[in-house]
């Protein structure tokens, strides 16, 4: 079937939308992720004016920007002012990655004690100035779409560019890992070797990368859209995990995720107390 | 093939004979799959031969818990249900539906469809053959034919194999599913447990099967095989314990207001393995996607599940937002409403929805509760 497309299918480089990419509190693996493109980076470049993303190159444009990509927490003081002008630059503004969406593993802090780290980690924590806690971006500004993962994976990425692009939704599904674990034909490693795994309570996207290796799920992505934390952690527990590794299991890429927040009981740190000017100096 | 008689109908083996059935339907260019170990479970994947089949094995299966085990036998039909069914064959978790590449002013759209391809599905358990009748009367409706379904469903040979090993989790029985074929195959083998050396009676079910079966190396089925075969099914049947009453299905349990609807909840993951483990479960969802440059479109059709939210997402949101709703519509489109829709129970029986439930909500313990305080709380 052969129809005429009544669209201008070519694109004047002068009108494509310019891109920006934002580092906040993160490892820069999910801004790597848009590098590892590879295949499809020169696509991306074809489409998009790379406006602004200095991993890959220090000459930028100055703002505003069509699309910024927003990686990383919010852990400083300078970081909230900054991420308001990111989004009073950005006509949409896409957040990536668990630190992005969820505070990431530094949200940790934000049911401890941060000068009782800041002790233990630096030798001079005074250098340090920093936020009690960690949070997403969506706590500071609106976001318009949210990519999870840690790393967000490739295609996704992908998927949200190119849906963006031709102004459509992106399919970036809100179910559970065992959707995709069971369309790749996996065995359950939960029920079938007794292994610990977040995946019904996790948020497919990844591909069912470690249970595809045999591994249990790690929670990368977060909650699903309706996910049940209790009852697979009374499950958890029931098949033999000791509670501390249970707790461990929810509070990492996305303890501060609000369904994995409260599927454990958190110990209140027992030694809250400011750190003396011996130990600060030792 | 009309009025003409199977011949021969029935014939003894021993394992060299199931090694050349293999061998036959390879040697008719078709792709054996069949039950074998991998990864921990018995599930399905290509065999070459006898030595492929999980010789020794069979599995523990309860709500939630799945443990293969050695048999210490020589037996190769030990096990019950392998993890999958056949679904994943003949309606696969992505097909390609339609194709669209636009060059300068014209778009082009493709319908592809699969290459018909000649397949042998081996030991396909009775429950799991009841599931593809199931699934030929759901996507093979002359009036809503499934294009690619009917494509992959149209050259199967099937090889059934009776079961002798129920898992406690099994209730074909009770579903009138089981545990041994009666019809919709070409083949069928019983085991003949304990017999020495170990004996396998096949039946063929049609002329092809009833060809195939003349080129095997065996001797003729005796009265006492038979009976053999007929202790085997009796022993299976006696060897399972749950029971789903099909004839009554539970209309009286279908308010949503039920309070075990909430108790289910509370349990309940939503996290969907029990449709995609189901044998018969086959609602998919359509996605489109794009290239960067807008240029090519892919629509795939993706295994989905009625335990997400976007399955009944609309304008507006969803409509089943609890969990406890999404249960309640799983449970009693499978048992109730199935039946207004394709004249059958959607369950055979299989009890895969109970094992690969990571926490073993079993639909036959839940369903007499459903029925019992219903009852209590009529008027």
């Amino acid at each position: 079937m052969t129809v005429t497309d009544p669209r201008n299918p070519t694109v004047p480089p002068s009108s494509r939308p310019s891109l920006a990419v934002w580092k906040f509190a993160s490892c820069d693996g999910c801004q790597l992720t848009l590098l590892d493109c590879e295949d499809e980076l020169l696509a991306v470049a074809d489409q998009l004016d790379v406006a602004f993303f200095l991993e890959a190159s220090s000459a930028s444009v100055a703002g505003p920007y069509d699309v910024s990509l927003v990686e990383g927490s919010i852990t400083t003081e300078e970081d909230r002012a900054r991420i308001q002008e990111v989004r009073a630059q950005s006509k949409t503004l896409i957040t990536i990655g668990a630190c992005a969406t969820a505070g990431g593993i530094q949200a940790l802090r934000n049911t401890s004690d941060v000068s009782e780290f800041l002790r233990i980690v630096y030798a001079t924590p005074s250098y340090i100035s920093t936020l009690e806690t960690s949070t997403p971006i969506a706590d500071h500004v609106s976001v318009d779409f949210e990519l999870r993962g840690c790393p967000i994976d490739r295609q996704q990425l992908l998927e949200v560019i190119g849906a963006y692009l031709v102004g459509r939704t992106p399919n970036t599904p809100g179910h559970s890992v065992c959707v995709e674990c069971k369309q790749q034909g996996n065995p359950c490693v939960l029920v079938a070797h007794g292994t610990p795994c977040l995946g019904p309570a996790t948020q497919a996207g990844c591909g069912a990368l470690c249970p595809s290796y045999l591994r249990g799920c790690y929670g990368c992505f977060g909650p699903a859209e309706t996910p049940n934390p209790h009852s697979l952690g009374a499950t958890l527990l029931e098949a033999g995990l000791p509670p501390d590794e249970l707790q461990r299991l929810f509070h990492t890429y996305n303890a501060w995720a609000e369904p994995f927040r409260g599927a454990v009981q958190v110990p209140t740190p027992t030694h809250r107390r400011p750190a003396t000017q011996q130990e600060n100096t030792r | 093939m009309g009025g003409s008689t199977l011949t021969p109908a029935t014939l003894i083996v021993e394992r060299d004979g199931l090694d050349a059935l293999i061998g036959e339907l390879r040697a008719q260019h078709r792709t054996v799959l069949g039950p074998l170990v991998r990864d921990g479970v018995i599930t399905h994947g290509e065999v070459t031969g006898i030595d492929d089949l999980p010789i020794g094995w069979t599995e523990q299966q309860s709500g939630g818990t799945y443990r293969l085990q050695p048999t210490g036998t020589d037996e190769i039909f030990a096990f019950s249900t392998p993890s999958e069914s056949w679904k994943r064959y003949v309606h696969p978790p992505r097909a390609l539906m339609l194709r669209a590449r636009r060059e300068g002013p014209a778009i082009t759209v493709e319908t592809p469809r699969p290459e018909p391809e000649p397949v042998a599905f081996f030991g396909v358990r009775s429950c799991d053959l009841a599931a593809l009748g199931i699934l030929d009367r759901v996507l093979l409706d002359p009036e809503a034919t499934d294009p690619n379904y009917a494509v992959r469903r149209s050259d199967i040979f099937i090889v059934a194999a009776g079961c002798s090993t129920p898992a406690a989790t099994c209730f074909c029985a009770s579903m009138q599913t089981g545990p041994s074929p009666t019809s919709g195959f070409d083949l069928s083998i019983a085991e003949l447990k304990g017999s020495e050396p170990l004996s396998y009676l096949i039946a063929a079910g049609t002329e092809r099967g009833a060809e195939v079966l003349g080129l095997l190396p065996g001797r003729s089925a005796t009265a006492a095989d038979h009976e053999h075969a007929t202790a085997v099914h009796d022993q299976a049947v006696a060897a399972m314990h749950r029971t789903l009453d099909a004839a009554d299905p539970p209309r009286a349990a279908a308010a949503p207001e039920h309070p075990q609807w909430n108790d289910i909840a509370e349990r309940c993951l939503a996290c969907g393995n029990c449709t995609m483990v189901c044998p018969t479960c086959f609602c998919s969802s359509v996605e489109d996607t794009t290239s960067l440059d807008g240029n090519h479109t892919d629509r795939t059709r993706v295994w989905d599940s009625c335990f997400g939210l976007d399955f009944t997402h609309m304008h507006g949101g969803p409509t089943r937002t609890s969990i406890a709703s999404r249960y309640r519509h799983w449970l009693l489109h499978k048992l109730v409403t199935w039946q207004d829709q394709f004249d059958s129970s959607g369950c055979v029986g299989c009890g895969r929805c109970i094992t690969w439930c990571p926490v073993g909500i079993d639909l036959t313990a839940e369903i007499p509760k459903l029925a019992r305080a219903a009852t209590e709380v009529a008027p």
